[in-house]
């Protein structure tokens, strides 16, 4: 499906990651995330060096009607934080895949692993749609 | 059961997300709700209002109930189809409802109150009519769909929509209705902006909503609705007033008449209160958005946001917040944003009105 691609894992809090070839990985909210919260009006990512723990909230999204923490998706540091996105946060609306927030370099990178795959974010996104 | 209004299945092939809206099946925008406020704001939409309800008031008596009733004066309204907002209270003064009321003739009003509050407010009024001995029949109107058409373009293409609407309709003033057959059409509106509002029968809803389309009127959720009503700084009932809030403290001193002799319910309660808070506009200057209930933090006390959210026509955060009275005009005041306090400024409302931002 367009909507999850098949070369990114993904969280149950959805978030989207991937892994790059210099070993740090780039993190976003999913097209699904995006089309529940409608149209964004505020980013904030978390700054370069923090230092993050898995799952801990470490950014905001929000659109017109609501608020979202964003969720570390592993333990790592933080190197980059995106600020287009934070000047125009309707680039997630427009392609939620391109406009990442931020980019950490992990701390473990095997805990990649333990996130889902398209496949079953598929099934999450499918489950919380009944 | 979600209930459903006559334009249910419409709203779906239009592509509307629909959401849970007090009990009632609507649509929260059909793509992007920013769009869909610029739509009203530049141009013209239409919003389907109809779990709101009307309700007919007929008999000799009308306008004597009505001045008990109301905490505005509704002797105020003596042109036929003139409408006056009002709100309905409880003897402690507490605001039942928010409602528009329509004078049509001697013995026939027609009212318009919200959704959430109908039945309670067929009882209220149904109760007061009895204990006051008022000949007054009361006929709730869920037979009549309610299509809101706004924006400065609404007015002509309702008329390109609806031969011979215009001969009927387009001396209106504002805040004035009429019926055209079966059509009743008020130029009455919750945007800011100029309008319609059309009562039309259930079975006449669909096509009406599509000849408007068709005359490129977009369809607006009610996403959209609650930025633009926001923006043009009108109240919200159960978030800006409820039952446990004065008028007098919710910006809403305007509508009650407290000088006229008549007598209304609430009125007492009214008069002996000591006022300590008031409504005002705030503007974020830092990043953010403005939320319901997040805390403002002011030299004179602290406040809450009653409405706040993202304003697409000023491109920033706006709020109604019940502060503290000592709280003045242009002050800074600080607003709890996740543990964070942000810099707000306090303004006068509405904030946008015809297109046009109203704050420097």
């Amino acid at each position: 499906m367009m909507t999850i691609p098949s070369d990114l894992k993904y969280t149950k809090s959805h978030e989207w990651v991937k892994q790059e070839a210099d070993g740090s990985v780039t993190v976003g909210i999913t097209h699904h995330a995006q089309d529940l919260l409608g149209d964004m009006v505020f980013v904030e990512n978390p700054t370069a060096g923090r230092h993050l723990a898995a799952s801990e909230e470490c950014a905001v999204v929000e659109s017109v009607k609501a608020a979202s923490d964003v969720y570390a998706p592993i333990a790592g540091t933080v190197t980059a934080s995106n600020e287009a996105v934070e000047s125009s946060p309707e680039a997630i609306n427009q392609d939620a895949y391109a406009a990442w927030m931020f980019k950490m370099k992990p701390d473990n990178a095997a805990d990649l692993n333990g996130l889902l795959d398209a496949g079953a974010y598929q099934k999450l996104v499918e489950s919380e749609a009944h | 059961m979600l209930k459903q209004t006559p334009l249910n299945a419409t709203h779906r092939e239009m592509g509307a997300k629909m959401v849970d809206f007090g009990g009632w099946d609507m649509p929260l925008h059909y793509g992007s709700q920013i769009e869909e406020h610029h739509k009203v704001r530049r141009d013209a939409g239409m919003f389907d209002v109809s779990h709101m309800l009307a309700v007919d008031l007929k008999g000799a008596d009308v306008r004597g109930f009505l001045r008990g009733l109301l905490a505005n004066n509704v002797d105020k309204v003596q042109l036929p189809g003139k409408a006056l907002y009002s709100c309905m209270l409880n003897e402690r003064g507490g605001v039942i409802d928010d409602l528009i009321v329509y004078f049509m003739r001697e013995d026939w009003f027609r009212m318009v109150v919200n959704a959430g509050t109908a039945e309670k407010d067929l009882a209220w009024m149904n109760a007061q009519c009895t204990s006051g001995g008022h000949a007054v029949e009361i006929t709730p109107r869920r037979d009549l769909a309610i299509i809101a058409v706004q924006g400065p373009n609404a007015r002509a293409k309702m008329w390109e929509a609806m031969p011979g609407s215009q001969e009927v309709s387009e001396n209106l003033k504002p805040f004035q209705a009429t019926e055209i057959g079966a059509m009743f059409v008020g130029r009455t509106g919750y945007t800011g902006e100029d309008g319609f509002e059309i009562m039309v029968p259930v079975k006449a809803a669909p096509f009406l909503w599509k000849s408007l389309a068709e005359q490129g009127v977009a369809p607006i959720g009610l996403g959209a609705r609650d930025t633009l009503r926001l923006e043009a700084g009108m109240n919200l009932y159960g978030q800006d007033m409820d039952e446990e809030t004065s008028p007098l403290e919710a910006g809403l001193a305007w509508t009650v008449d407290l000088d006229s002799l008549r007598d209304f319910v609430g009125k007492a309660a009214l008069k002996a209160q000591t006022l300590k808070r008031q409504m005002v506009g705030l503007l974020l200057v830092d990043k953010g958005v403005l939320r319901s209930h997040q805390k403002v933090v002011s030299a004179h006390g602290d406040g809450e946001i009653k409405s706040g959210s993202f304003s697409p026509t000023l491109n920033r955060s706006i709020a109604l917040a019940s502060v503290p009275l000592g709280v003045q005009l242009g002050d800074l005041v600080q607003v709890e944003i996740r543990d964070k306090l942000l810099s707000a400024k306090v303004v006068k409302y509405p904030f946008v009105r015809n297109g046009k931002s109203l704050i420097n």
